[in-house]
């Protein structure tokens, strides 16, 4: 049984990673996960200095999942280097790094910074709807992306996956955006921009009023959108949104994804990650899949 | 000590006072826990996807239990008073760093504990009120046999505080668990509407019945913990206080339950400290609230 997948040159034991943001770099959740079993260990987002991030409340629960506004709270690529990196070198999983920034010269401060280092790729997030300069605003703009996309490619030393935003009219534009600017492969969904009221207070639920909803309420979102982008463009797709067990993860890659992550379900169950290798395995002895890439878009 | 999520059996529940519920429940957890940590408790109705971070109330090592004192407040916690013995409740714990107790050590300590944030409080004053009983001054932390640590070769020594104090605030005369405190330590009482003890709350009672303290071990709302911090500041007291915020992940990784700090946190270096792994007990000088 074959579950290994590749994209862009890079060989993945598994198509299960983790979504940015929600597995920190991987430490925390090495108290209840091998991290040797996963196929790739996304990081948190990490910019060129320090973040601060947003004021608290920063995370609601909703009805099948969550909203946050962490804002990318993250100690910079110099400390992420000596610690975050050094931690993950112990193990035999691949490291995709997320890259965050407030201006296209921060994004590439940080991909100049990982050139020389034991990386597997860069996932750059154009994408995350709780910051106010950056993130989102190359995210939601063809143009934009366009031309953020140009310039990491012209400074990445390693194979590059843009994080595309649900929050535009046309995915699959973005999509094709991504990959006419060189992208070696994209991921999606990001979280979808959402806001909670306390009826009770008659206040905002979360202290920045909008955050990003994730978890399995946004599963069917996501997707049609992986379906939608997968078709629209021949680079890989890595599918994320609500993935809660092994059924899940085939249902992204059914509609296109070559890859899968798994994010706020980690949250709800510590052993996700596991759990969902173990769902896809199980899946294909039952059905008698020979090779997981034999179920990428069959629908 | 690894942490762990695992489904537990409910021992016994109960209702405490009004909304405040009291469950025992079975689990090896016990076996490691100490008095200022918590566990993150999931509801079983899947749309709710996050645990309810719900502080230890009272460890017993030789039953492997742990008592949980909780306030219905939601969805979530409505459903964990539904629980009865037998059923199973799944936890993830034992999360966050706990009271530092050698801090008590032949010192004057006063508890001090506002409404739900009371619970966490009697473990502790059990704890503490534990070493005095076992001749205190002169007892060691036992080590497992073979135990070699290159941080701690020497078992450190615990000592017991010289004296311990609860002053415990309440809204109104249902001073739940306040009965159980009189067998650790001395009790004061502050009510709001004054119906028992001082008419106020926990810094009036102190300074009615002038209760001396060289160090406040709190837990409750943010007014009393910013309250507790300018008294002991201005007392010159060591304070260490315990917080609580919305959280997701419960153990360190998400970064959604900070609180600003003085100094910089161990995570990003950004002065904005994870609740629910940094703390949930903080050095009250090293808080910015």
């Amino acid at each position: 049984m074959n579950t290994q997948v590749e994209i862009a040159g890079v060989k993945f034991k598994n198509p299960v990673m983790t979504a940015s943001g929600t597995f920190g770099s991987g430490m925390e959740y090495s108290d209840f996960v091998d991290l040797n079993r996963l196929g790739a260990v996304v990081t948190k987002g990490v910019a060129n200095i320090p973040w601060e991030g947003n004021p608290t409340p920063r995370v609601a629960e909703v009805y099948g999942g969550m909203l946050n506004a962490i804002g990318l709270q993250n100690p910079g690529i110099d400390v992420f280097i000596e610690r975050d990196l050094k931690f993950l070198e112990q193990y035999d999983t691949k490291v995709i790094v997320n890259v965050c920034g407030k201006s296209v010269s921060d994004y590439v401060d940080v991909v100049e910074r990982l050139s020389d280092r034991k990386v597997d790729m860069l996932e750059i997030n154009v994408s995350c709807p709780n910051v106010k300069e950056g993130a989102i605003a190359f995210g939601q703009n063809v143009d934009a992306l366009t031309q953020i996309t140009k310039e990491i490619k012209k400074h990445a030393k390693h194979p590059v996956i843009m994080k595309l935003s649900p929050n535009v009219t046309s995915i699959a534009e973005m999509a094709k955006a991504a990959e006419a600017a060189g992208a070696d492969a994209i991921s999606l969904i990001n979280t979808i921009t959402g806001m909670k009221i306390d009826v009770h207070r008659r206040k905002f639920a979360l202290a920045n009023k909008t955050g990003g909803l994730s978890g399995p309420a946004i599963k069917p979102v996501a997707v049609r959108m992986v379906y939608e982008a997968s078709h629209a463009v021949n680079i890989p797709v890595i599918g994320m949104g609500g993935i809660a067990n092994g059924d899940d993860a085939i249902e992204f890659i059914m509609a296109g994804a070559t890859a899968v992550a798994v994010g706020a379900m980690n949250f709800h169950n510590p052993y996700a990650t596991t759990d969902v290798i173990d769902g896809i395995e199980k899946y294909m002895k039952h059905y008698g899949v020979e090779d997981i890439n034999e179920l990428r878009g069959v629908v | 000590m690894s942490k762990k999520k695992t489904d537990v059996p409910v021992l016994s529940q109960s209702l405490l006072a009004d909304g405040i519920y009291d469950m025992w429940i079975e689990t090896d957890l016990a076996d490691s826990a100490r008095p200022g940590q918590f566990l993150g408790v999931y509801p079983a109705n899947k749309v709710t996807l996050l645990p309810r971070p719900i502080s230890i109330c009272e460890v017993d090592r030789e039953r492997h239990a742990l008592r949980l004192v909780y306030r219905v407040v939601g969805s979530g916690t409505a459903e964990f008073a539904l629980y009865q013995r037998g059923d199973y409740i799944s936890v993830i714990g034992a999360l966050g760093n706990g009271f530092p107790l050698e801090k008590a050590a032949g010192k004057r300590v006063c508890l001090m504990g506002g409404g739900i944030g009371i619970p966490p409080l009697l473990g502790l004053s059990k704890e503490l009120s534990a070493q005095q009983g076992a001749g205190g001054l002169s007892q060691k932390l036992q080590m497992p046999e073979g135990a070699t640590s290159t941080l701690n070769s020497k078992p450190a020594a615990l000592t017991a505080p010289k004296s311990i104090t609860s002053v415990l605030g309440y809204r109104d005369d249902d001073t739940f668990l306040s009965a159980e405190f009189d067998s650790f330590s001395g009790v004061v009482i502050a009510t709001e509407d004054g119906s028992v003890g001082t008419k106020g709350n926990v810094i009036g009672a102190v300074k009615e019945n002038g209760i001396e303290a060289d160090v406040i071990f709190a837990c409750g709302p943010m007014p009393m913990l910013r309250a507790i911090k300018a008294y002991a500041q201005e007392k010159g007291i060591k304070a260490y206080l315990s917080l609580e915020e919305r959280m997701a992940c419960g153990v360190g990784a998400c970064l959604g339950c900070v609180c600003k700090t003085t100094v910089k946190d161990s995570h990003s270096h950004v002065n904005n400290a994870r609740i629910c792994t940094d703390g949930p007990v903080f050095d009250a000088e090293d808080l910015d609230i």
